[in-house]
């Protein structure tokens, strides 16, 4: 038994794993653990680790795996090596069309968790205005946001091409992303201290966010299940949430107390008169749904 | 009126369009570019209000003082509702200001009818105009046509925007001559046409290599049908929205069950929303486009409604029982989708995975597949059903919801108008 200690990012395990298979150790020998160090802010380049030795794998998997990678369990380095082996010294090199396989299994619900917390980051981060760059003329701005897994670097290339006309960084607890127009780059984890809190358009979202719900179809679990609360804190429109549900029975009561209004005859209104023109007999008979007969 | 109150009245007036998809639109980004957006991935919903809907764009009328009288409508001019309108300007820099803190992905913008059809397209599309012209916006514009608009209007508002619509509102005309009487179901069907034209000839496959590409326009569609407003059942809806699929190939038809309004109107007396039979009908509408069933598979003659304590493939499949037990090792793939409780996904795994190995039901456990529901539909390596159990007459009831303690609730199962979400959704 041999223990591997990496640094927990994707390369570091690649050159890993290569070395291990190129020993040919079976993936029941080797311990993975995490070096308790943060990792560098640079992924390590590749070295000169022997990789014409390494067997083809599907591209598929190395997809997979950067994807894993990310995830915040510590198994998964050694579920990652033995489908790894199984592929290329298993002798099942279709492994990964074997969804209901346990190690396949495993490996995609990670990846799905990893896929819904960038997803999630897309859809949460909140940028605030903090200025304008006096050489550039561009508007800077900063966000904060706390992702389940390290998943900055995945996330960042989608604000990357989103957001390429205006300055921004996203600072998270364990790394933060910058965009000058130029080159996206990556620092440190910082203290949710760093961000700024508002934004002076946060009014003017909360009034749109109060005025699109619907009090008359209240969903609060739908709601729920894809705005957990947990994102909650950093949401400039997630202090609304609990008066809106209060105040909802009491809205719709009140529309259903409401005197119905009698229809007002049509203005004088020549486009409305071309209408009624278009409508008048002699016109094709409208296309009815086939009734059943 | 300040603009917070403008956009408190106009996105209220805005709500009760169901339509939130931010996806399908053609790649583009902002790269290289001189503004903001992106486009082409999956459609991301940047909030969710209490009622479950996601919110994806800034979704707002340019006025809603209008001409028509929809009974249906908060916005009809039979209304009280307090009117507003944005200027141009206004509605362009509610979108920029909104996209860079990234509470959106683009605008959806509808208006109501003022002064004549093309008047207020030409309105709608000076917005969407500036957006792309002045401030090279990149992200997502979804615009709402009138059908009376002229073909040229709408040529235009399609070259701006990644998708247009046309919201049907009732599956018949004699609906819409009662309670729309503006609106008429041909003309609406024949602006449809047109705008599938337009959408063929940009990005269909037909065009030579050699002939000039055709001028930019939106990739998609989609539409709107009112649940509960009329007498319409079920069968009638869903017929009407497979023809649109059919003949117009929609990429969306929406179904937003008629929910009380405020000032409502004497001709359509408001009822508690049928929430759940809006569920059934996105359910059945997912069986049409994603599991191969025929629109007349799907209601009976003589039960033109959807089940309401069962899901419409259930429901098939108890009419169906003779088909069954399908063999998960085995069945093809139309059968399997037809298995209730098997989604398109696990259909997927499930014919992958059984290339190289004999499926035991622990497979379909890992694959979340749900056991109890499907148990009496398959056949694996180490499970057949006991006979009765598709033969007893009681097998309905076993499937029935428990009665409810408390007040109804459907949320856990209520599909997600995003394109992501429903894709999750369709797994039924």
């Amino acid at each position: 038994m041999r223990t591997v200690v990496i640094q927990p990012v994707f390369e570091e395990w690649r050159k890993s794993a290569r070395e291990l298979l190129a020993l040919r150790v079976p993936p029941d020998e080797v311990l993975w653990s995490d070096d308790a160090q943060e990792p560098g802010l640079f992924a390590p380049t590749d070295d000169a680790s022997p990789r014409a030795a390494v067997p083809k794998v599907p591209p598929a998997f190395l997809d997979l795996a950067r994807s894993v990678a990310a995830h915040c369990d510590a198994r998964r380095w050694g579920v990652l090596y033995r489908v790894l082996w199984r592929l290329t010294h298993g002798g099942e090199s279709h492994l990964l069309a074997v969804a209901t396989d346990v190690d396949v299994r495993q490996l995609q619900q990670w990846c799905k968790a990893i896929g819904r917390d960038i997803h999630k980051m897309h859809a949460f981060v909140r940028f605030r205005l903090v200025g304008r760059d006096e050489a550039t003329g561009r508007e800077q701005f900063v966000a904060w946001f706390e992702p389940g897994h390290r998943i900055v670097h995945l996330a960042a290339g989608f604000f990357e091409k989103r957001f390429a006309g205006m300055d921004w960084s996203v600072l998270t607890p364990h790394e933060c992303a910058h965009w000058d127009g130029n080159v996206l780059h990556f620092t440190p984890g910082v203290p949710r201290s760093a961000a700024p809190d508002d934004d002076a358009l946060d009014d003017l979202w909360r009034t749109y966010y109060r005025s699109i719900f619907n009090p008359a179809r209240l969903k609060v679990r739908a709601m729920q299940s894809e705005m957990p609360k947990k994102y909650w804190k950093n949401l400039p429109e997630a202090p609304l949430i609990a008066e809106l549900i209060a105040e909802s029975s009491g809205r719709v009561e009140k529309m259903l107390r409401t005197g119905l209004r009698p229809p007002k005859p049509a203005p004088n209104n020549a486009y409305l008169d071309s209408l009624r023109d278009l409508d008048a007999p002699g016109q094709p008979p409208p296309d009815e749904p086939p009734q059943t007969p | 009126m300040d603009l917070q109150h403008k956009l408190e009245i106009l996105a209220d007036a805005a709500k009760y369009d169901a339509s939130c998809a931010s996806s399908g639109a053609a790649r583009k980004d902002s790269r290289g570019g001189a503004g903001v957006g992106s486009t082409g991935g999956a459609g991301i919903c940047h909030s969710y209000a209490p009622d479950g809907r996601c919110i994806s764009l800034l979704k707002v009328l340019l006025t809603n003082a209008c001409l028509y009288d929809c009974h249906y409508c908060i916005n009809r001019r039979s209304s009280n509702v307090q009117r507003a309108r944005f200027t141009p300007d206004e509605v362009v820099r509610l979108t920029l200001d909104f996209y860079k803190r990234n509470y959106i992905e683009g605008l959806f913008l509808s208006s109501g009818i003022i002064r004549s059809a093309d008047h207020t397209m030409e309105l709608v599309i000076a917005v969407a105009r500036m957006l792309r012209e002045e401030h090279h916006f990149r992200g997502y514009i979804h615009l709402k046509t009138i059908p009376e608009a002229s073909t040229a209007l709408i040529e235009m508002a399609g070259r701006y925007a990644d998708r247009i619509s046309i919201n049907i509102e009732l599956p018949t005309q004699q609906g819409l001559a009662r309670l729309a009487p503006e609106k008429n179901l041909a003309r609406t069907q024949a602006a449809m046409g047109h705008i599938r034209g337009k959408i063929d000839e940009r990005h269909g496959e037909k065009r030579k290599p050699d002939a000039p590409k055709p001028p930019p326009f939106a990739t998609g569609q989609s539409t709107q049908m009112l649940v509960g407003a009329d007498d319409s059942t079920d069968a009638v809806i869903l017929r009407r929205a497979d023809l649109l699929y059919s003949d117009y190939r929609l990429r969306r038809v929406y179904y937003s069950g008629f929910s009380p309004i405020p000032d409502p109107s004497s001709l359509l007396p408001i009822r508690p929303p049928p929430l759940v039979r809006e569920h059934r009908l996105y359910q059945a509408d997912w069986l049409l486009r994603f599991y191969g069933f025929k629109v007349d598979e799907i209601t009976t003659d003589a039960a033109p409604n959807l089940d309401l304590d069962l899901d419409p493939k259930l429901a098939w499949a108890l009419r169906n029982r003779a088909i069954f037990p399908a063999d998960v090792n085995k069945a093809s793939r139309e059968i399997l989708l037809r298995v209730p409780g098997l989604g398109v996904r696990n259909v997927e795994r499930i014919l992958g995975a059984r290339r190289y190995t004999r499926l035991r039901l622990a497979d379909l456990l890992r694959l979340r597949v749900p056991m109890k529901k499907v148990l009496p539909f398959i056949i694996a390596a180490d499970h057949t059903p006991a006979r009765l159990g598709l033969d007893d007459e009681s097998l309905r009831a076993r499937f029935l919801p428990p009665p409810r303690q408390e007040e109804l609730d459907f949320d856990a199962s209520q599909p997600v108008r995003g394109d992501i979400g429903s894709v999750r959704s369709g797994e039924l």
